[in-house]
């Protein structure tokens, strides 16, 4: 997994509550049996005016004007800002794949499915929690400012505005060390086999109908 | 000791290490895999020269993207077919059992889990796949998780995981007529939201949940990740151990006295205490319908299409208007005054044998309406097909004119050719009213089994305590 660093990214507001992850990266897509190429069709449906389908060539698509992704100033966005219960749905890892290779690093909500959340950090992708007033408000200064940029300090816990406004937000220490160390959850857990065998032991002993 | 949740008896039993933040590592009894979320967790394991930690634990099977019709031919999507044969040859490399395409067992994965006795209670299951939580009907702690972690308790068996606060649903008293365990699910997330069971556990309790058979708690179970808990869960009663009792999984013998006696105490202890309670009143459920875009967007089928002028505040005022525009309904539509295009009874939802009856019931000795284009049926598994051939089911559904297809995902997702074209409007016994979830365009409204056939009957949506 890649290390996270310090981010000074383009913000691009996605103004819906509910967002599930059928809309983020859609079925047809599932199909693939890689873990890479999904951004072309993150959004697929709300991006495109024509029907997608896998190993279309997406740059000749007809793109929708109207969604915010098309905006001209929104290209290169690295923040995607949303409303509330972000990612909800289904349980699909080809959302934070999408959405990571896209080109996010972060996504600043209110709330966020569970699942959806757990998965971005096993991806490099930062999902951050804030107070839905604050993310009112930063809907509105995109809104205001062309070329509205966040700096986002991991280390620190803080999302700073381009007026020196700064929100800290909550990380779990475990995730965090992770997602800034770059580090692998299976290389990690791997380190803790003699407890994991103990375990089984034990479970097995009580359980015996569990392991035949 | 402190009184437990059922919650907390499941989570201590499976802890292997904590962190002092709290981040544990839990052991998991069960992996169940299927083809479209496991390729890349096959894949990782391979590239980092891993072995799974114990295949036994493992059942796998294709289900999301299998045709619903000539079943003996090859897949003719090449993409398709190759995310299946993807799986074959996984699982033969890996020694995982699998249950292929054309194995009389195959099915939709939740729905041959518990028929296999391979779900038990006091277990952990979990899956690539958010409706995991399905398997909590049996006193399980089971829920959905990514393709990283489907690889990561393939290699460790465990799963790095954070306590969740527990809610308790409480249904009590008795479900009307025509009432099922989908109508209680979608009530509950009307009256909770999709968001509301977020950071939960959800256990289901009260006399209506102790009154449903292992069919309608496995139902009720499914939906608790529309109302945004990962895992749901019910007590274990006779009615869970009835049910296990001689499937092909479950103990045998010495074992099954053994666990019979640890499983009847997998039940939250009197007085134990939940970091939320919601009531419900089981005589004041009606059928409900969804008339939008999201789970939460229920009523029942007295009601009406809701005014987004009246929306409790501008973001949901936003998502209203989004919502019936997709649909194609004007505020104020008396639900039962909605026409439907097709019908689709299946999914892991409602696909099991119970509500294959209760959908049966309504079909008998009549006709689907001539605007209903299609209407299928599509048996959860090859077992339950089966058992309702055996019957008569099929026939009723054939002569009433619905379509019998084989068993899988189908057009609860439409990753194979089951779907909606743009505009189409579908009662859908599946779990996700979301935009495009049936195909692009498509319009779904969530029902019940028997609220679909009726609608079928109808051409629009009816209230079948009445029908
Ligand atoms: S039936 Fe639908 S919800 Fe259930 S596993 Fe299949 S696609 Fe997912």
């Amino acid at each position: 997994m890649k290390k996270f660093e310090l981010l000074n990214g383009l913000v691009v507001p996605l103004d819906r509550a509910n967002v599930d992850t059928d809309a983020i990266i859609p079925k047809q897509f599932l199909k693939s049996i890689q873990r890479s190429g999904f951004g072309p069709n993150a959004f697929d449906e709300w991006r495109y005016l024509d029907h997608g389908e896998p190993g279309m060539d997406n740059s000749k698509r007809k793109i929708n004007p109207d969604f915010v992704l098309n905006y001209p100033r929104y290209q290169g966005a690295q923040v995607l800002l949303a409303r509330e219960n972000f990612g909800c749905g289904s349980s699909r890892e080809h959302a934070p794949w999408a959405l990571d290779d896209y080109g996010f690093r972060v996504i600043i909500a209110p709330s966020f499915a569970d699942i959806f959340f757990n998965n971005c950090f096993k991806n490099g992708l930062l999902p951050i929690r804030l107070d839905a007033a604050i993310v009112d408000g930063l809907f509105k200064a995109v809104a205001a400012k062309e070329g509205y940029k966040l700096t986002v300090d991991l280390e620190k816990q803080a999302v700073s505005t381009p007026d020196g406004v700064s929100y800290a937000f909550e990380v779990d220490p475990f995730r965090k060390h992770c997602l800034l160390n770059g580090l692998d959850d299976i290389g990690l857990t791997l380190q803790h086999v003699d407890d994991i065998k103990t375990f089984e032991i034990k479970h097995k002993a009580a359980q015996p109908w569990l392991f035949v | 000791m402190s009184k437990q949740t059922l919650y907390d008896k499941l989570w201590n039993s499976h802890v292997v290490r904590t962190e002092p933040d709290g981040t544990a590592l839990i052991y998991i009894d069960r992996q169940l895999v299927h083809e479209v979320t496991s390729p890349q967790a096959f894949e990782g394991l391979k590239l980092a020269g891993r072995k799974p930690w114990r295949a036994a634990s493992m059942l796998a099977v294709p289900d999301h993207n299998v045709p619903t019709v000539r079943r003996m031919e090859r897949i003719h999507d090449p993409i398709s077919r190759l995310q299946v044969e993807t799986l074959d040859q996984n699982c033969k490399d890996f020694g995982i059992t699998e249950f292929k395409m054309n194995d009389p067992r195959q099915g939709i994965v939740h729905v041959i889990g518990p028929e296999q006795g391979a779900t038990l209670p006091g277990m952990t299951v979990v899956c690539g796949d958010s409706h995991t939580s399905t398997h909590g009907a049996f006193g399980a702690l089971a829920h959905g998780i990514g393709t990283s972690e489907v690889e990561h308790v393939m290699a460790t068996q465990c799963l790095v995981a954070k306590k969740s606060k527990a809610m308790q649903v409480k249904v009590e008293g008795r479900l009307g007529l025509g009432v099922t365990a989908k109508d209680v699910a979608l009530a509950v997330i009307g009256k909770i939201g999709t968001a509301g069971g977020t950071g939960y556990a959800i256990e289901f309790a009260g006399s209506a949940i102790r009154g449903l058979t292992m069919e309608g708690r496995m139902t009720l179970c499914n939906m608790a990740i529309e109302a945004g808990a990962r895992a749901g869960m019910v007590a274990v009663d006779d009615t869970t151990i009835n049910y296990v009792e001689g499937r092909p999984y479950a103990p045998k013998g010495d074992n099954w006295d053994k666990a019979v006696a640890y499983w009847k105490t997998l039940r939250s202890d009197e007085g134990a205490k939940f970091d939320a309670v919601v009531e419900l009143d089981a005589a004041t459920i009606r059928p409900q319908v969804t008339w939008g875009t999201s789970p939460e967007m229920v009523t029942s089928i007295d009601g009406r299409v809701p005014d987004p002028a009246s929306a409790p505040n501008a973001v949901k005022r936003g998502d209203w208007e989004r919502a019936l525009k997709y649909m194609g309904l004007q505020a104020n539509t008396q639900i039962s005054d909605i026409q439907i295009d097709k019908v689709f009874i299946g999914s892991c939802t409602n696909a099991r044998i119970e509500d294959m009856r209760e959908a049966a019931a309504v079909a008998k000795g009549k006709k689907v309406a001539a605007n209903v284009k299609l209407a299928m049926v599509v048996p959860g598994s090859g077992l339950v097909k089966a058992q309702a051939e055996k019957e008569g089911l099929d026939k009723i559904f054939i002569e009433a004119g619905f379509e019998w297809r084989e068993p899988g995902c189908s057009m609860c997702l439409a990753m194979n050719d089951d779907r909606l074209e743009p505009g189409e409007r579908c009662a859908s016994t599946s779990n996700r009213n979301f935009e495009g979830r049936q195909g692009q365009g498509g319009r779904t409204h969530l029902v019940s089994p028997a609220m679909a056939a009726a609608a079928a009957i109808a051409g629009h949506f009816v209230d079948v305590s009445r029908a």
